[in-house]
């Protein structure tokens, strides 16, 4: 049996944060119901990138909505509306993403879903939480990157604050709002009550920070300083950084080096014994340490390093990594297929469950593409 | 309903540093009680692993931070009389979370097969670096390493940089959050139909996972990602998407079309541009932007993006955040004191439930703190 068979998902959000998170849900076995705008549906669907586009839609919104189905229903026209509500008595969870306010004024807010169906579990991702003067404010990923501080932690430290190049952000808030919505159909599955749960992309944020926050509030309110060069973690002593050599890059985590120097040869970075100089004096160390790797490739450097239990690493790209035996022995790529026959080669859930590997072939939905089918399973016209 | 909806679930965590143990957090927080058992000599490795050299007591804050709200219960994994124990623990728990590399536990006699033979109710968590097969499969899970590995390291950064990892343990936290959507998952399916689960993530599957849109555009076009030449802020995404200085500090900029971001700054360069060309010639378009926007203020240039609705923020820094009023409403700290009283402050769980926000302000605990209380509480009990 599937974890979450029977699980019956309404999801009316768009994007990313929500929508990744009903990803999550129909992967481990839900059913999961897009409700969309007849007409024009998740915004997603034309948000193209790299001008990468399949079937006149985004390959994200293909990645982000496989596995689910799709229900077209105009929120502000009152037949059906009815009928949502209608969906909403059957469902065991409905999540959305709107900004504060809207809920309320469709009439689809938490008192009034309660009151058509006490057991359900009502889930929202908003951008800053409902309260305070950012409400209204436009929940994009880079934005909150941008107020987190969280742009001050990558890259070198006379670069630009550098965000973080994967709408982290998006991705954070939807597993941690699975999280809240799975540990309360747990509760529910015991009690038999429903629940609210909230999740705002601000929150979430601040929570990826948490090791580094926490320094933070605790020193003085001290700010990051990212290495000179060669930064990896502006926390973090050297030689943990991402290295050129001679035909491409190696990665080095947390080493002694001393043993270092010992090991690639390197005379100049045998005096620092003192390992504390390691953090403080990391700059100069790294400017050594990226003359000398430069000299010979990363495999040769890796035939050294690795044999001695130094965590190190070659650095790859997505054409590299898909080579990979170690990447293939995972099985991550999986095919799906829209009902338009159009097949897209996409990514699985990353959780196995015992021993498997949780895959679908089902595409993402075309827009309004299981009306019939979601008023026949329900009953309702 | 309880805002502590885990509430009376026990979970034994096997578990070191930050992967495991971040799950073992979130479930803490969301009300199940969490041990540690770690070994009798010195325990999760974590305590005695500094953050700037910050202690809080024989351990660091980075301990305290990632454990608080847990128990210790110390147990030598190799001695017969304490691994009876821990089979008895077992016998009382709900869940199981280890990240030993693989084959460890089951050295222990402590693998899945011989756990469930003692609770077939059991959900049996693990992590790994990269999954039990194949040739990567005794490397080091360690964070930097899979960042560079997977492709994440081309995604941040400008054209020109060397590969930018994330300056965060991105792979460790997304991998324990993986790791409680499957326990939870599990959990829901153990009380509807009484059978117990193995649930397996790997640091790299996770990050695998956390790509899935770059790597599905990838699949459908064959091209790796390319950072834009500056103001990169996302690899796939066309200009003006990214972050710019301005006279006084750096404003960010996200999605907008190039003629509404043109009339709404007033830039006459930008006219020569399409709304096609935004992709294709976006390091074009972001310098025309940047040359414009570093001749006057933030305020003056968010003001004017803002009065058009366009999607825009000051950059701040965490001094800049903490003063904030969006930062204030929410909450996120809490001050917890370790049995000494020493004070510390840290962040709260970000999930709210009913209305609430989910404080827990046990402190990390002790190394073997627990043990006499859990004997006590646990196996005594149980057995008289």
């Amino acid at each position: 049996m599937n974890l979450l068979e029977d699980i019956i998902v309404l999801d009316f959000s768009q994007f990313l944060s929500a929508p990744s998170a009903g990803l999550r849900l129909a992967d481990m076995g839900a059913q999961v119901i897009k409700i969309e705008k007849p007409g024009s549906g998740d915004i997603c669907r034309q948000l193209y990138v790299s001008d990468v586009m399949v079937e006149g839609e985004s390959t994200i919104f293909h990645a982000i909505n496989r596995n689910k189905q799709s229900y077209a229903a105009d929120l502000k026209d009152e037949e059906d509306l009815k009928k949502i509500k209608s969906l909403i008595a059957k469902a065991d969870v409905m999540i959305h993403n709107f900004r504060p306010g809207v809920m309320n004024r469709l009439g689809l807010d938490f008192e009034t879903v309660k009151a058509i169906n006490p057991s359900i579990i009502y889930a929202e991702v908003s951008g800053y939480g409902n309260e305070g003067e950012w409400t209204g404010r436009p929940g994009q990923d880079l934005l909150l990157q941008s107020v987190s501080g969280l742009t001050w932690l990558s890259n070198n430290n006379n670069d630009q604050p550098t965000p973080m190049g994967v709408s982290v952000v998006d991705i954070l808030a939807g597993a941690h709002i699975a999280q809240g919505i799975l540990a309360t159909l747990y509760q529910r599955a015991i009690t038999g009550e429903g629940a609210l749960v909230q999740v705002s992309m601000f929150e979430s944020i601040i929570d990826f920070q948490f090791e580094l926050l926490t320094c933070f509030y605790n020193d003085g309110n001290e700010l990051p300083v990212r290495s000179k060069i060669n930064n990896a973690n502006a926390y973090i002593a050297a030689p943990y950084g991402i290295y050129k050599t001679k035909d491409n890059y190696l990665a080095l985590a947390m080493a002694d080096i001393v043993q270092l120097s010992g090991l690639i040869g390197c005379e100049e970075l045998k005096k620092y014994t003192d390992k504390s100089d390691w953090f403080s004096k990391r700059d100069e160390i790294k400017k050594v340490l990226a003359v000398w790797l430069a000299r010979e490739t990363t495999d040769a450097w890796i035939a050294i390093l690795e044999p001695a239990d130094i965590w190190c690493a070659r650095v790859m790209n997505y054409s590299e990594l898909i080579n990979e035996e170690g990447y293939q022995v995972l099985n991550m790529d999986i095919l799906v297929k829209t009902s338009s026959g159009l097949q897209i080669k996409t990514t699985r859930c990353p959780i196995r469950v015992d021993e498997k590997i949780l895959t679908s072939s089902i595409g993402a939905p075309l827009l309004g593409e299981h009306n019939q089918q979601i008023e026949k399973q329900f009953l309702i016209s | 309903m309880s805002h502590l909806p885990l509430r009376g679930l026990i979970v034994l965590e096997f578990c070191q540093y930050l992967s495991g143990p971040s799950a073992g957090l979130r479930l803490a927080d969301m009300g199940a009680r969490v041990i540690k058992i770690e070994n009798r000599k010195d325990g999760d490795g974590c305590r005695q692993l500094p953050i700037k050299n910050l202690w809080v007591d024989d351990n660091s804050l980075l301990f305290h931070t990632i454990n608080r709200n847990k128990e210790s219960f110390a147990a030598d994994l190799k001695d017969p009389a304490d691994i009876s124990l821990v089979k008895k623990l077992i016998e009382k728990a709900d869940v199981i979370t280890q990240n030993f590399r693989p084959g460890i536990m089951e050295k222990f006699g402590l693998g899945y097969e011989a756990v469930k033979e003692i609770n077939p109710k059991i959900i049996y968590a693990e992590i790994t670096g990269y999954g039990k097969k194949g040739p990567w499969k005794d490397k080091p899970g360690q964070d930097l390493l899979l960042q560079s590995m997977s492709g994440l390291v081309f995604t941040t950064g400008n054209a020109k940089d060397n590969p930018v990892p994330f300056g965060i343990s991105i792979a460790d936290i997304i991998c324990g959050a993986h790791l409680v959507q499957g326990i939870l998952a599990a959990l829901i399916r153990r009380q509807k139909r009484g059978v117990g689960a193995l649930i397996e993530v790997s640091l790299m599957e996770s990050l695998i996972d956390f790509q899935f849109e770059l790597l599905t555009t990838f699949f459908s076009s064959g091209i790796v990602p390319k950072r834009s030449a500056a103001h990169n802020g996302h690899p796939l995404l066309s200009a003006p998407y990214g972050i710019y200085a301005t006279a006084d500090g750096f404003i960010a900029i996200a999605m907008a079309t190039i003629q509404r971001i043109g009339n709404c700054l007033q830039i006459p360069a930008l006219k020569k541009f399409q709304q096609e060309d935004a992709f294709t010639r976006r390091d074009e378009i972001k310098n025309v932007l940047s040359e414009n926007l570093v001749t006057k203020s933030s305020d003056h240039w968010l003001t004017k993006l803002r009065a058009d609705g366009l999607w825009c923020a000051r950059v701040m820094n965490w001094k800049e955040m903490q003063e904030s009023e969006g930062y204030k409403v929410l909450q996120m700290k809490q001050t917890i004191s370790n049995s000494e009283g020493k004070k510390i402050t840290t962040n709260r769980c970000p999930i709210r439930i009913n209305g609430k926000r989910l404080f827990g302000e046990n402190p990390a605990p002790k190394l073997g703190e627990h043990n006499e209380k859990i004997i006590e509480e646990l196996i005594f009990k149980s057995v008289v």
